[in-house]
């Protein structure tokens, strides 16, 4: 069993990354939704895996699954939902703004290493 | 009045300007002036238990596990500095006032005067090291604010960067030189570490603590070589170099030498650094200072050059230079604020500062005249006034000290030093006031009205008075900081005239010296300007340059506008660090049997590596990957339910639900495909970077879960007290609304917040060219014929009823079985965006009473009530308590007080999710998306008598 979590872990953050690098944000966005199932999955383990002992107190049971990665993971799927929608939106965003959807800093907006600010002289 | 309250008033007070600007700039200074003179009195209040030799402390616990604790002091030195910052801070609010122009902004300016004195407070009043340190770079955070105040001035800019680059680092060096004197005192309270004399000078490591504070201190109080930055912050309104540069900002390395004298004085490596960089500094700064042409600028070496004097007095190590070194920071102090005050007042009056510009203003301005001309003479150290006698006293001391066997060269170069300090002193008197009047002053000039002229002329008359009577007006102040630098019970006797001592000839020598140099000004002039001379601030640019092309060039590798490039580097770095500790680790092989592997996992476990495989593979058409994101998230949450989590699962599943409608909302506006656009190499590598992660982290949840844990865990504490002190028997909701609730409360906030930014963004591209091209927009993608059909509204319209009510009850039972706010809130919001998809949204939106900003912040405010409550029953923050309830017809069910918070929890998830959403179906409006005035395309009910 926790060899099937370990390697659905791996496979997640695999594809994961794989798309994070990839230039458009969809697939970035995709790409962290990937990776947000896989650490939450791994948080989950830290706490190891137990089946049918969930952490509901009932009298006559004396093991429980560990509740603290829970309790963790909980949140962070949560608030991973919010990143999420954030992320969309700044992707949507540029995406109406600049007429595509490229990750990636345009060419033309990187600064040539020659006119760069003075660190003593800021003229316009 | 208690130590915290005198340091904590100017920075209540810095919050006055901004709520009261609008009722005009005189409330404004009102206000800071009363915040001020209350502190003042407070702090003189008392001055009869400082003098008695008491201490007054007052203590906080803020961390003490890393011993940082809110102590305060008041003891002589801090009464004495807490004076003169208190004392001239109120004459600065008054002065500047007048002195502002009514295009400047006066409140922000007020703002940051606060600000500062509130930070120059705090490290005159700390009794702990770590607080002086925090007071310490709020000094140099505010003081940057207040020199480039005139932001429209690129001298005000440079200026004002140099001051923090400068002050910022020394800062940072001190930071480390406070550490380590902390850890050889085993404390960081200042009282502690003053009564760990022998062990802090007996470590190996005082050399390097004293290193690194001095600099802390010299770059503070600009000191030779760091004094460039000083006459550059010039640029700054003459208020603030009045006040920085007379009584507070450059005099905080002085009381940080002060401070530490008992501990660190004393020894040949304290003599020989501090009194030789002061005495380099009060000679170079006093030639310098002799050449300047603008009156500000002449003001500023000669700042630098006093520092120097102070500090070679502090250098000395004796009871009698540290006495000399208090006085002469009062006399500097008085005489030096009034100086630059009259510098801005011929500013302000006759239109330039430049001495060359200037002459004759002594009939034309006789007030200005004899203010300027009497702190002037003080500044020479012309007797009967304040500035002699502890000139007097310094040279005094000069000549007893031998400097490497020599024991001529202190007193002789000391001299020098006031030579050169009577030539610029006679010369700010004579080439501005005296001479023939001109015609072709900028301004007509005249003397100020008396808001301007008040403030120097009673820091004039203080210096007349401590003159004539020294030991009246200022032995006390002396006897009681010296007691408190020195540690000893000195009694200092200040008197104008002790005998024709060598001290006295000295003087003399000095004075003629100066007049002499003066006459010959004009020569020596053309002498200086032939000679090659550094600039520092050419060099410092150098410098600055050369630091930034090392980083640009170290991050333009990393970062040059790819981020795939960047992430990259990350992953990498993030592997080898991985691989590096797991090597480095001593793992000693799996410790935990493996679970057995049953039937249904593994076809869970087979669809989920196939779905994230057909995920890569298929991601270019976007649709499909969101349905197989909806796949792999089922797969996920069915994993929590047979790994014991049912809360996760429920959380999961409701999560993934809104996350494919939001994404699917998303989609509608961007391209429905993505191109190929990677070249087969490039792809090849981010595959290889994609799995070496993978192996990574897949690798490392394998070990973690096959090792038993470390150190034994806390689980064992929330299960057993879950139900005794939370109430609950679902320990995972008791952990978050009770347990950890704080944590919570800090996730819930984070996520409205996520909220109003989706919202605040939407605003602007709405306003901008975006919302231009959204009114133009042609869907690329075939339209629905029937948009809301009546099917789907029908059965949405019957599920809501029952979706509210499961909510309800998986909130209700959240406590004590799977369940709460959180999945509650997604459960109900999901109801609510079905009635959305069906109906349109502004159909739906027109019949939500509630806008959903108000139920985040309800949420929140639900939350932190329930946890202010703890407070009233004597609990600490969110601590919470339960009780059972049977009410007729239902079964006995418990209402906690935590419910309260977890009710904050599900407003906020409620009002956050359909927040996001709402943002985007604004988005999908502006696009010309019609709105519908029916619930429905074809409603059956419209049909009269179609029966």
């Amino acid at each position: 069993m926790e060899l099937l979590l370990s390697s659905a872990i791996g496979m997640l953050t695999a594809a994961g990354t794989y798309l994070i690098l990839r230039r458009r944000s969809f697939a970035v966005v995709l790409g962290t939704t990937m990776l947000s199932y896989a650490i939450n999955l791994f948080l989950f383990s830290t706490g190891r895996l137990v089946v049918n002992q969930p952490p509901i107190i009932e009298s006559g049971v004396t093991s429980y699954t560990d509740p603290i990665p829970q309790a963790l993971v909980l949140t962070a799927i949560v608030i991973s939902f919010g990143m999420t929608a954030v992320t969309v939106m700044m992707a949507l965003g540029a995406f109406l703004e600049g007429g595509d959807d490229r990750v990636d800093m345009p060419r033309a907006d990187r600064q040539p290493e020659t006119s760069r600010i003075d660190a003593g002289d800021d003229h316009p | 009045m208690s130590p915290a309250l005198i340091a904590a008033l100017p920075f209540i007070g810095a919050l006055l300007p901004g709520l009261l600007i609008r009722s005009g700039r005189d409330v404004a200074a009102m206000c800071c002036g009363t915040a001020t003179f209350v502190a003042l009195l407070g702090l003189c209040l008392h001055i009869p238990a400082v003098m008695a030799g008491e201490v007054i402390t007052e203590s906080f616990d803020w961390l003490p596990s890393l011993g940082l604790n809110a102590n305060f002091r008041i003891d002589g030195l801090g009464l004495l500095f807490g004076i003169l910052i208190l004392g001239i801070g109120l004459l600065i609010i008054t002065y500047a006032r007048f002195y502002l122009s009514r295009n400047d902004p006066v409140g922000v300016f007020y703002t940051y005067l606060m600000l500062f004195q509130g930070a120059m407070m705090g490290i005159v009043l700390s009794d702990n090291i770590l607080l002086l340190l925090v007071f310490w770079e709020l000094t140099s955070l505010s003081s940057f604010l207040l020199i480039g105040y005139w932001k429209h001035l690129p001298e005000g800019r440079q200026g004002a960067r140099m001051a923090l680059t400068v002050t910022g680092l020394g800062g940072l060096a001190m930071i480390a030189g406070m550490l380590i004197l902390g850890n050889i005192a085993g404390s960081y309270e200042i009282s502690d570490i003053l009564n760990a004399r022998e062990a802090i000078q007996a470590s190996p490591l005082y050399l390097p603590a004293l290193l690194l504070i001095l600099l802390g201190a010299f770059t503070k109080s600009a000191q030779f070589p760091f004094h460039f930055w000083l006459p550059h912050a010039m640029a700054a309104p003459t208020p603030v170099s009045a006040y920085l540069h007379s009584a507070t900002m450059v005099k905080a390395g002085l009381f940080l030498m002060a401070r530490l004298w008992p501990v660190l004085s004393g020894t040949p490596e304290w003599f020989y650094i501090v009194a030789t960089t002061g005495l380099v500094t009060m000679v170079l700064g006093a030639f310098i200072g002799m050449f300047r042409d603008d009156l500000k600028s002449l003001l500023a070496y000669s700042t630098v050059s006093h520092l120097g004097l102070i500090t070679m007095l502090l250098g000395f190590g004796t009871e009698a230079a540290a006495v000399a070194a208090v006085f002469h920071i009062i006399n500097h102090a008085t005489f030096k604020a009034a100086l630059f005050m009259t510098a801005g007042i011929i500013d302000h009056e006759a239109g330039t500062r430049s001495i060359n510009r200037l002459g004759g203003l002594r009939k034309l301005m006789p007030i200005t005249f004899v203010i300027g001309t009497i702190a002037a003479l003080s500044m020479a150290g012309i007797p009967p006034l304040n500035g002699f006698i502890s000139k007097e006293m310094m040279l005094d001391e000069a000549t007893r000290t031998v400097w490497n066997g020599n024991s001529s060269l202190m007193f002789v170069m000391a001299t020098v030093g006031a030579i050169f300090s009577v030539c610029y002193s006679l010369r700010f008197v004579w080439h501005v006031f005296f001479g023939s009047e001109r015609d072709d002053y900028p301004h007509k000039p005249h003397d100020p009205g008396f808001g301007l002229w008040v403030g120097p002329a009673i820091l004039t008359v203080l210096v007349v008075l401590i003159g004539l009577m020294p030991q009246t007006f200022a032995g006390w102040l002396v006897e009681a900081s010296a007691s408190a630098v020195t540690g000893g019970h000195p009694h200092p006797h200040l008197a104008l005239w002790h005998g024709m001592n060598t001290a006295l000839k000295l003087s003399i020598v000095a004075t003629l010296g100066g007049a002499l140099l003066l006459v010959l000004h004009p020569r020596l002039l053309a002498i200086r300007n032939s000679l090659w001379r550094p600039d520092a601030k050419v060099i410092f640019d150098g410098i600055t340059q050369v630091a930034l092309n090392l980083s640009y060039r170290l991050t333009d590798r990393f970062t040059n506008g790819s981020m795939a490039r960047a992430f990259a580097a990350f992953a990498m770095t993030v592997l080898l660090c991985g691989f590096w500790a797991f090597s480095t680790g001593g793992y000693s092989g799996a410790t935990r049997p493996m679970l057995p592997v049953t039937a249904i996992p593994l076809i869970g476990w087979f669809l989920l590596m196939v779905a994230t495989g057909c995920m890569v593979a298929f991601h270019r058409q976007r649709l499909l990957a969101l349905v197989l994101v909806g796949i792999i998230g089922l797969i996920v949450s069915c994993c929590f339910v047979y790994l014991s989590a049912p809360d996760l699962a429920l959380t999961q599943l409701s999560v993934e639900v809104v996350t494919v409608v939001l994404l699917l909302l998303a989609l509608n506006f961007l391209p429905k495909r993505t191109q190929r656009e990677s070249r087969d190499g490039k792809r090849g590598f981010d595959a290889f970077i994609a799995a070496m992660l993978g192996l990574g982290f897949g690798g490392l949840s394998y070990v973690v879960m096959r090792t038993d844990f470390a150190l034994p865990s806390i689980a064992g504490y929330m299960l057993e007290h879950s139900y005794k002190l939370g109430g609950g028997h679902n320990v995972v909701n008791v952990i978050l609304v009770d347990f950890r609730g704080y944590d919570t409360f800090g996730e819930i906030t984070v996520l409205g917040i996520a909220a109003l930014a989706i919202f605040a963004l939407t605003e602007t591209l709405l306003a901008g060219a975006s919302g231009r091209r959204l009114r133009n927009w042609t869907y690329d993608s075939r339209r629905a014929g029937a948009r809301h059909p009546l099917l789907m509204v029908v059965v949405t319209r019957m599920i809501l009823p029952i979706s509210l009510v499961v909510g309800l009850y998986i909130f209700l039972r959240g406590h004590n079985l799977p369940g709460g706010g959180f999945v509650a809130g997604l459960v109900v919001a999901i109801a609510l965006v079905s009635q959305y998809m069906a109906s349109g949204f502004a159909w739906a939106q027109d019949r939500t009473p509630i806008p959903y900003h108000s139920l985040i912040g309800a949420g929140v405010i639900a939350a932190g009530i329930t946890g202010i409550g703890a407070w009233f029953a004597g609990y600490p923050f969110l601590t919470s308590t339960y009780g059972y309830v049977k009410l007729p017809g239902i079964e006995e069910f418990e209402l906690a007080s935590a419910m309260g918070f977890d009710l904050g929890v599900f407003l906020c998830v409620v009002g956050a999710v359909m927040l996001a959403l709402n943002s985007l179906s604004r988005i999908a409006r502006q696009a010309g998306e019609t709105v519908n005035a029916e619930p429905m395309d074809i409603n059956p009910s419209k049909f009269k008598g179609g029966r």
